[in-house]
């Protein structure tokens, strides 16, 4: 089954905390359940986003790594 | 996580500054409400005519400090005002001049950055503060 990307955010060569406060920006743009499809390639990332994703609620349901670039998949709450 | 994140910023050294907006900027993304209290140099920062002038570095940067700023802001760094205003754009960040520091610096209101969105005494920074914590820089 494929996931339907509602928004995709490009966040690869903005450091910490940009990457999540643009994210925080534009998951205000979609719709509750859809997704939002993000790139970034601040190592800090990984931890940030599952941790805004157990504060805020929004799931995290991808989350894979290619090269240095970091990819995450959120379903807004 | 209501409890608000308190910063009081005192120095206005771009590198204290751009530590705080970071603080301030993943607070404000968790949802964290987040009061910014201006004193001293901090506030002078915060002039409208000075806000994206060079604040220089904290003495322990040295020269070896100040080439790795200059390298990361070479790498696309968001500078620390755009940080702040883009996280104010998530809302729940109120940046508070100590009004006592207005008088310091012969400062009015007009004078600030649009980034600053009042002035008050300690008095009423602590009552906003509640029982969050408050971070000193």
């Amino acid at each position: 089954m494929t996931i339907q990307i509602a928004q995709q955010l490009d966040a690869r060569g903005l450091s910490c905390p940009m990457p999540i406060v643009k994210t925080a920006q534009a998951i205000r743009a979609i719709a509750s359940g859809d997704l939002i499809e993000v790139l970034a390639t601040d190592p800090g990332s990984v931890k940030d986003f599952a941790a805004w994703s157990r504060t805020t609620g929004h799931e995290l349901v991808e989350q894979t790594q290619d090269g240095g670039v970091f990819r995450f998949v959120l379903r807004r709450k | 996580m209501d409890e608000p994140l308190n910063l009081v910023l005192f120095s206005g050294t771009d590198d204290k500054l751009q530590a705080a907006a970071v603080l301030a900027a993943g607070a404000a993304a968790l949802g964290r409400p987040v009061n910014v209290f201006l004193q001293y140099w901090a506030l002078d920062s915060f002039r409208a005519d000075r806000i994206g002038a060079d604040h220089g570095l904290a003495p322990e940067a040295g020269a070896e400090g100040r080439a790795a700023v200059d390298d990361l802001r070479a790498a696309g760094q968001a500078s620390w005002a755009d940080t702040m205003r883009q996280a104010k754009e998530l809302g729940g960040i109120d940046i508070q001049a100590c009004s006592l520091s207005m008088d310091l610096l012969h400062l009015h209101q007009t004078d600030l950055d649009a980034l600053v969105d009042g002035v008050e005494g300690v008095t009423a920074f602590y009552l906003n503060a509640g029982d969050g914590q408050v971070v000193f820089i």
